[in-house]
C-alpha cells in the first residue's frame, strides 16, 4: 500500500450531508419540485447540468439532477418524477422531512466556457427541462454574456409541461426566443404539435455562432442530432445530458459506464463529439 | 530487509506465534476446494493450494459491508469496520490483483472504506506450489510478483526462504525467531521457481499478449463470438463473483425493525446481471445477454487499461471453473478473437 500509505485524513465519499425538504409543489400529476437545504446552511455549490446523490433514510439513494442556478443562494431545487421506490417515497415524505445529500458530482453545461458569447440552443424534452433549467436560469441571470438566447420544448402531452409560470415568462422575454411543441395535444392546446426536431427548422437556428445544449430521453438525441446536422450545428457544438445509474457518484461502482466513459465522472454533461462514435452513448 | 530461510517446523512454528497473536486468515481446505479463511492452527494452513474458489478481494472489499448508519432524522455516521489482519499464503497473481484494486480505490478519489481495510492488512505471499488446471497467470505476467506484498514465502525443498519487504512484514517476520539468513543454495533455488513458475502457470495458452488487449477488443465490437457465447450465459454473474479483479458494487439500505434507524452496505454487483445498468422507468441501458458479456469483457480487456493502466485479469482461472455453461473463459474468448482479426 506504498502509493497510497502517505494519505492522512480521508474524507468519506459516502457520507451524505444531512439536509430538510422545506417545501414541495406539484408541477405535474408525475413530478415535484423540492427546495432543499442544507441544515449547516452550505451552499450546495453546484455548477448547472450537475447532480447530487440523494439519500431518503430508510429507502435508499438515487442520483438527482439539479433543477436551481446556483446563483440561487441558501438552497436548491430537484425536481423528481414518480418512477421508482425512492422517488415514490420523495413524493409521499411531509414537508420537513430530512434528506441526504452527496455532490454535487460530474461535468456540467459550458456555461463559463464554450456557451459564452455565443447564441445560445436550449433543446429540452419533456424532463429534461428539469436538469436544463439550472443553466437556462444562470444565462437568464448573466443575459448579456451571452448572444440570441433560444429554448426548444417538447413535451407528449400539454399536463406534462414542467415550470407553465415560467414557460410563460419565458415566451414573454423580448430576449429569448421560445418555442414549444406537444405530441399529443389536448382541446385547448393552440401551439404547435409535433415532435420537438419540427422546432428545429424553425429556429433560425445560425450555426455559426450557436452552441447546443440538449436534455431529453435518449431516444429524442438520435432524431435531434440528425436535425441539427441539417441546419449545419457539427458535433462539437452539441452538449448533451446523459442519463445512467449513477450509483456511487464517484467513479467507483461500475454502474453508470457508458462504454469506457463514467456517466459520473465525464458526464452527464459530453461533448457530442466526445461520444458520437461510443457505441452505447445514444 | 531480511531474506530468512524457515524449515517447515521453523515455518509452522512461526505460524503459529502468528495465530496467538493476530487475526490470520490463509488458504485452507473445505470439503473439496480451497478457501480463504481464519486460521486456527498452523495445521489448518494450505500453502500447496492450487487456486481458493474465492479470491482474497473479500478482505478488502466484503460480499456486503456497512458503510454507514443513518437514523430518519437525517443523522448519517460512517462506519469504517477495518480490522488488522494477517492475510498468510496468498498466490502471486492474487497480489497482482490486489494491487490492481488499491489503484482502482484509490485513484483519482480516495475510497476511504476500501483504504482503512487495506492499511490493516498485512500480506504474505507465496509462491505457487501446485498451478490450477486453469492457470493462465504466466501469460498475464502474474506468476511471480515483485512487488504489493510484505513478505514473501517461496518453497525451496523441504524449507522455506521468507523475505520480507516492508516494515509491517520485518515485523512478522521478527516472530519468527532467530532464523538463519537464507544462503545462496537457496536462493538460487528460488530463482529457479521462479522462472520455473513462467512454464507452470501457463495451463492455457493466451494467444497474445496482454499489451494487446485493448487494440484487439478495439476491433472486435461487433464480432459474433459474444451473441454465440452469451447464448449460455444464465446472467448468473458467478465469473464476477470469483473473479479478482471485478470489483463492482451496489448500495443498499436495511431498516432496523424500529423503522427510525438503519444501515447502509454496499454488496458486491455483477455487470452480467440483468438489471446492473437499469435506470428508474425501466429503461435497461445493457438489455440483452451479449451486451452485458461483451461489456465485462471490455471494462476488464479496456476501458480499465485506458483508465487505470491495467488489465483486470490476472490469469487465475476461477471464471472458467466457476461457469457452469463453460463460457467465462478468457483464453478461449480472447484466443477467438486473435485468430479472426
Amino acid at each position: 500500500m506504498t502509493a497510497v500509505a502517505s494519505t492522512i485524513a480521508t474524507p468519506d465519499l459516502y457520507l451524505p450531508r444531512s439536509a430538510t425538504v422545506v417545501s414541495k409543489t406539484m408541477l405535474t400529476p408525475a413530478e415535484m419540485q423540492f427546495d432543499v437545504r442544507f441544515d449547516n446552511g452550505q451552499d450546495l455549490g453546484h455548477m448547472p447540468g450537475q447532480f447530487a446523490e440523494v439519500t431518503v433514510p430508510g429507502v435508499g439513494e438515487a442520483p438527482i439532477s439539479i433543477s436551481s442556478s446556483p446563483d440561487r443562494r441558501g438552497g436548491f431545487d430537484l425536481v423528481v418524477r414518480r418512477a421508482g421506490r425512492l422517488t415514490a417515497a420523495m413524493h409521499e415524505c411531509p414537508t420537513g422531512a430530512k434528506l441526504g445529500i452527496r455532490g454535487p458530482f460530474g461535468t456540467h453545461f459550458p456555461v463559463d466556457g464554450a456557451m459564452k458569447g455565443k447564441d445560445v440552443v436550449f433543446i429540452a424534452g419533456g424532463i429534461g427541462l428539469a436538469p436544463l433549467r439550472s443553466a437556462i436560469h444562470y444565462v437568464l441571470n448573466h443575459r448579456r454574456d451571452y448572444g440570441n438566447v433560444t429554448i426548444l420544448y417538447g413535451t407528449k402531452s400539454p399536463p406534462e409541461r414542467l415550470f407553465v409560470d415560467e414557460l410563460a415568462q419565458w415566451a414573454g422575454r423580448p430576449d429569448v426566443k421560445f418555442m414549444e411543441t406537444v405530441d399529443r395535444p389536448d382541446a385547448n392546446w393552440r401551439g404547435n404539435v409535433g415532435v420537438i426536431t419540427t422546432l428545429i427548422p424553425k429556429a433560425g437556428i445560425d450555426a455559426s455562432k450557436a452552441v447546443v445544449v440538449a436534455c431529453g430521453p435518449p431516444i429524442m438525441y438520435k432524431f435531434v442530432v440528425v436535425s441539427l446536422y441539417a441546419v449545419d450545428v457539427t458535433d462539437e457544438k452539441i452538449f448533451v445530458s446523459l442519463e445512467r445509474r449513477m450509483k456511487c457518484g464517484v467513479g467507483k461502482c461500475g454502474h453508470c459506464q457508458i462504454n469506457g466513459l463514467y456517466a459520473c465522472l465525464d458526464g452527464p454533461v459530453f461533448n457530442y463529439a466526445d461520444i458520437v462514435r461510443v457505441q452505447e452513448a445514444v | 530487509m531480511s531474506i530468512k530461510k524457515l524449515s517447515q517446523t521453523a515455518m509452522n512454528d512461526w505460524v503459529a506465534a502468528l495465530i496467538r497473536g493476530h487475526r490470520v486468515c490463509g488458504p485452507m481446505v473445505r470439503v473439496d476446494r480451497f478457501v480463504y479463511d481464519l486460521l486456527r492452527s498452523p495445521a489448518d494452513l494450505r500453502l500447496d493450494h492450487d487456486v481458493t474458489t474465492m479470491p482474497p478481494k473479500k478482505y478488502f472489499l466484503p460480499a456486503a459491508s456497512v458503510m454507514l448508519t443513518y437514523t430518519k432524522d437525517g443523522k448519517f455516521e460512517p462506519v469504517m469496520d477495518a480490522p488488522p489482519m494477517v492475510l498468510f499464503g496468498v498466490h502471486p497473481y492474487d497480489v497482482a490483483a490486489i494491487a490492481q484494486m488499491d489503484r482502482y480505490y484509490t485513484q483519482d478519489r480516495v475510497d476511504a472504506h476500501y483504504l482503512a481495510r487495506r492499511k490493516n492488512v498485512t500480506i504474505v505471499a507465496c509462491d505457487v506450489q501446485n498451478p490450477s488446471q486453469n492457470v493462465f497467470a504466466a501469460c498475464m505476467g502474474t506468476a511471480t510478483v515483485r512487488e504489493g506484498f510484505d513478505v514473501l514465502l517461496t518453497r525451496v525443498g523441504d524449507d522455506y526462504v521468507v523475505e520480507a519487504r516492508t516494515p509491517a512484514g520485518e515485523a512478522l517476520l521478527a516472530q519468527a525467531g532467530q532464523q538463519p539468513d537464507a544462503d545462496p543454495v537457496s536462493l538460487g533455488r528460488r530463482q529457479q521457481v521462479w522462472q520455473d513458475a513462467q512454464k507452470l502457470l501457463r495451463r492455457q495458452v493466451l494467444g497474445c499478449s496482454p499489451r494487446d488487449l485493448p487494440g484487439l477488443l478495439e476491433k472486435s465490437y461487433d464480432h459474433p463470438v459474444w451473441k454465440k457465447k452469451s447464448e449460455e450465459c444464465y446472467s448468473c454473474g458467478s465469473c464476477v463473483m470469483v473473479c479478482p479483479s471485478c470489483f463492482c458494487f451496489d448500495v443498499q439500505d436495511d431498516v432496523k425493525w424500529d423503522l427510525a434507524t438503519g444501515e447502509r452496505k454496499r454488496h458486491w454487483d455483477a455487470c452480467l446481471l440483468t438489471g446492473f445498468a437499469l435506470v428508474a422507468g425501466g429503461h435497461n441501458f445493457r438489455k440483452t445477454r451479449a451486451e452485458r458479456y461483451r461489456h465485462r469483457f471490455y471494462r476488464k480487456g479496456k476501458y480499465l487499461s485506458e483508465r487505470c493502466g491495467f488489465v483486470a485479469c490476472v490469469g487465475c482461472g476461477r471464471c472458467a471453473r466457476a461457469c457452469t455453461s463453460d463460457i467465462a473463459n478468457p483464453v478461449d474468448v480472447y484466443n477467438t478473437l486473435v485468430e479472426d482479426q
